[in-house]
């Protein structure tokens, strides 16, 4: 099945997503990798606001190549997802609703995906030109010290994704190759 | 005996042949990676593995269209000099390469990504220092291969010192143990250089320089050609597929470098790499 959604995501939006279901992506998405979520976490410790609202919001792991002149950005693939398992739980019990990356997650984030009712995207690993093209407009809303890794505010019009964990435990990486397997006899 | 005369090679030459190939290896796969993804996806049976090969070639020519990088990791710049021993460079040939990364990487939007000190990490800025070898050969050429290495795939790479004892089997099964443990982290299709024997540091070189070698041209020696068959079948009958999601093409290519070993090891390094595996060469 394909889905067209819109940001902010409800968990009534996201409830019929399942593993291997492609979705288009449009509205806000927050750009956030490694060091941007080592201070997102310490700005929670501190009792701070962070630089968005994570309710029903979307986080991209990604490092964008900077943009020419004239373009919203540069080359825009994923970056490894599972470097950011250790502040994910609690940003999902915050309101997470969506991640986008690549890569598996370790138990913890699973565990909460499901108890939360959020969504795992992918974006095409690799392809970092192709996601650029559905990326509209990108801003820096925090932390421009970070240089590649500050978080960015974009807009982005039917970014292509392929739902990895979904809220009811479905996972791609197991199910996708099990499935290829079952088919080959 | 060597007739090659003491040739005189100015740095600059070296900064400006590094500028070139930064920008060239980023956004032009190598001829024969390329190949080997377009007969993938035409081979590819499983409909979500062909979607996925067709989005990946799609994402080469919007890169070529747009004057984009490939890939937005844009690596660390590792670089590979053949230095001919009869040549003497007026200049630091460090110094001359980090330029070279510093203004290719600057000229063509590429992405700093490099952290001046692994615990402390702050960025560098400029995507220096490059990783540089230096081979020193007989003659007086200089051949430069710039060779853009993203950490998605490094950080799946693994080295181990085998038992003697484990033998062949030993070297396959860490081989597979790594490509499991790796799943969809270094962006399959992957590409896999391998190193079998010499010392620790030794083992982790030879997987790297593995990577250097052409999809299409197999281990010179007929054993370790097999083996490197071997592996690729295998590894591609695990049914991970591209990005993960499932199917037939989960590797590209496996390149074994071996050395010589100690009598009581057996070290296998394997250097993990990706669909946008890339090397661009050029000879000064």
């Amino acid at each position: 099945m394909q889905y067209e959604l819109t940001t902010p995501l409800t968990k009534e939006a996201l409830a019929p997503l399942r593993a291997g279901d492609t979705v288009l992506l449009s509205g806000t998405v927050y750009t956030a990798r490694d060091a941007a979520h080592a201070r997102m976490n310490e700005a929670l410790d501190r009792g701070e606001p962070l630089p968005f609202d994570l309710r029903g919001a979307a986080i991209y792991y990604v490092g964008p190549t900077p943009e020419r002149p004239g373009c919203a950005i540069g080359a825009a693939g994923p970056t490894t997802s599972g470097r950011m398992d250790k502040f994910t739980p609690r940003l999902l019990d915050l309101g997470l609703a969506c991640m986008i990356g690549k890569g598996k997650r370790d138990a913890a984030v699973k565990e909460a995906v499901v108890r939360c009712g959020a969504v795992y995207l992918a974006a095409i690993g690799g392809a970092g030109a192709l996601m650029a093209g559905s990326v509209k407009s990108c801003e820096i809303i925090a932390w421009p010290d970070l240089g590649c890794e500050a978080v960015r505010r974009l807009t982005v019009e039917k970014m292509p994704l392929t739902v990895l964990l979904d809220p009811h435990g479905g996972d791609l990486y197991e199910s996708g190759p099990a499935a290829y397997l079952a088919a080959q006899g | 005996m060597s007739d090659s005369v003491i040739r005189e090679l100015d740095a600059a030459s070296i900064t400006n042949t590094v500028e070139e190939l930064c920008i060239r290896a980023n956004t032009e796969l190598p001829a024969d990676v390329h190949a080997a993804l377009d007969s993938a996806c035409a081979a590819e049976p499983w409909p979500l593995a062909k979607e996925t090969l067709g989005l990946l070639q799609q994402n080469l020519c919007v890169a070529k269209e747009k004057d984009l990088p490939i890939c937005q990791d844009t690596g660390m710049a590792c670089v590979f000099v053949e230095l001919g021993q009869d040549v003497h460079i007026n200049g630091d040939l460090t110094a001359a390469v980090n330029e070279g990364v510093r203004r290719g990487y600057e000229k063509a939007y590429l992405r700093k990504s490099i952290t001046g000190d692994p615990l402390r990490r702050v960025n560098t800025g400029d995507n220096t220092p490059a990783f540089l070898t230096v081979h020193l050969v007989p003659g007086n050429g200089c051949r430069i291969t710039v060779a853009p290495k993203g950490a998605g795939s490094e950080n799946m790479s693994r080295l181990a010192m085998l038992k003697p004892a484990d033998g062949v089997q030993g070297v396959k099964d860490f081989v597979m143990e790594t490509v499991r443990l790796a799943g969809a982290n270094p962006c399959p299709p992957i590409v896999l250089g391998v190193g079998i024997g010499g010392s620790f540091d030794h083992c982790a070189a030879l997987a790297k320089r593995a990577l250097l070698r052409p999809l299409d041209e197999p281990n010179p020696d007929p054993y370790y050609a097999a083996l490197e068959r071997e592996l690729l079948d295998a590894i591609n009958a695990t049914g991970f597929g591209p990005q993960g999601f499932g199917g037939q093409t989960t590797c590209l290519g496996v390149s074994i470098e071996w050395e010589p070993t100690h009598v009581a090891c057996l070290p296998v390094a394997v250097n993990m790499s990706c669909h946008v595996t890339r090397r661009a060469s050029a000879d000064i």
